[in-house]
């Protein structure tokens, strides 16, 4: 599009932007990708005069490829428009359809005035918006990328709990299936809360582990083996039956590394070795228990 | 060259480790404790890495050959308060350290050694 057909265009959609900006509006209403849920009228309506705008400004640079200086403030405002609508929970078909059902007022407005002379800039103008288009939703894929990046942190967060059970005892219960990278923080999160409370003993409950293949097996050694250089004694317990069994299927040994059945034996063992038991104050049976 | 001081206290020694360690500083701190072992006749080693951030390869070679040596010098050495990101990268490397004794703090190294040999 070169600057001689570009003043024409950007003055005749300068001349029609109320009604553009309007049918647009319709536009998108009757194609289904408005939600009024979402987004208010007025909303919707500052939202597309603000692009519109922008786009007619670009327009006027005649400049036709985004990704050039022209164009940044442009995709600026639609990079924003489509994260807000990736994690505001829009459908990705519908934050497309925001931006296409832009095409349909624009050519409808240029056709009415010579439709020879503005096929060339129609289709110039079709390839822009679909770019345009595009663009959006990249945009709109990573902001819901991000969502899911931000959940995995969360869940790596939330799953590892360390827990004091008494002066020097830790428990740590492990939820979930144990990767690499949950490893890596739980390993962190223990090896940091033994500082932190100076206790030497360190309580890893599986109970919650669905598998155990060699990895993990190898995980959960290391993590004992950290924690026996800082100092600390790891028990390991809720190994059921089933991951026993496989755990010696798989030829995995837990050298050194004390197991007990339940977090209960193990944490009667732990007091053992810090040289205390619980005792009975002999009211609990009479209370019944 | 800057030496690691290694401080006697009653029948044990004392080593602490106050910033990173450069190679050189680490060998000459083998030798410098296997010659106060048997000067002092020290039965054990509180070896005090709190401070250290960083290890090697080379580093946690040397703190298992220190455990190492001190034992052939009839010394025990206690690994004290090795920081989390320490334990995980020997772990890592492959260096546990077995049959090295370790603890969380000096405190706890006094109280656990104390039982066996008090001073």
């Amino acid at each position: 599009m070169t600057s001689n057909s570009t003043s024409p265009l950007v003055d005749q959609l300068r001349a029609n932007y109320p009604s553009l900006l309007d049918s647009w509006i319709a536009g998108q209403k009757s194609a289904g990708a408005s939600r009024p849920d979402l987004i208010s009228d007025a909303d919707l309506r500052r939202q597309c005069s603000e692009l519109l705008t922008m786009l007619i400004e670009a327009l006027a640079s005649g400049e036709t490829d985004i990704s050039k200086p022209a164009w940044e403030r442009m995709r600026a405002t639609l990079r924003s428009v489509s994260m807000s609508r990736a994690r505001g929970g829009w459908a990705p078909s519908e934050t497309v359809q925001f931006v296409f059902s832009l095409k349909q007022p624009l050519f409808a407005s240029l056709a009415a005035e010579d439709r020879a002379a503005n096929s060339a800039v129609i289709l110039e103008l079709d390839h822009l918006i679909d770019r345009l288009g595009l663009f959006t939703a990249d945009v709109y894929q990573q902001g819901r990328e991000e969502v899911i990046l931000r959940q995995q942190q969360e869940l790596l967060e939330l799953s590892t709990p360390v827990v004091k059970l008494w002066d020097g005892i830790l428990a740590l219960p492990l939820i979930g299936t144990l990767d690499s990278e949950r490893t890596q923080v739980v390993m962190e999160t223990l090896l940091q809360a033994l500082i932190e409370t100076g206790s030497t003993i360190a309580i890893i409950d599986i109970t919650g582990v669905p598998t155990v293949d060699t990895r993990v097996a190898q995980h959960l050694i290391q993590t004992v083996s950290a924690a026996r250089l800082m100092g600390a004694d790891c028990l390991i317990s809720g190994i059921r039956p089933q991951i026993a069994q496989t755990i010696v299927h798989l030829g995995v040994s837990l050298p050194d590394v004390v197991t007990k059945a339940t977090l209960a034996d193990a944490f009667v063992a732990a007091l053992d070795r810090l040289g205390r038991h619980v005792v009975s104050n002999g009211q609990a049976s009479a209370s019944g228990r | 060259m800057e030496r690691i001081p290694i401080i006697k206290i009653g029948k044990y020694l004392l080593v602490t480790v106050q910033t990173d360690v450069q190679d050189n500083v680490a060998l000459a701190l083998q030798e410098d404790l296997g010659n106060r072992i048997i000067a002092t006749r020290a039965r054990l080693v509180l070896f005090d890495i709190s401070s250290l951030q960083v290890v090697d390869s080379f580093i946690g070679r040397v703190i298992a050959d220190i455990a190492g040596i001190a034992r052939l010098l009839d010394a025990e050495v206690v690994v004290v308060g090795m920081q989390p990101a320490v334990a995980i990268t020997l772990v890592e490397l492959g260096l546990t350290l077995n049959g090295v004794r370790t603890a969380l703090n000096v405190e706890s190294a006094v109280a656990m050694a104390g039982i066996r040999d008090p001073i």
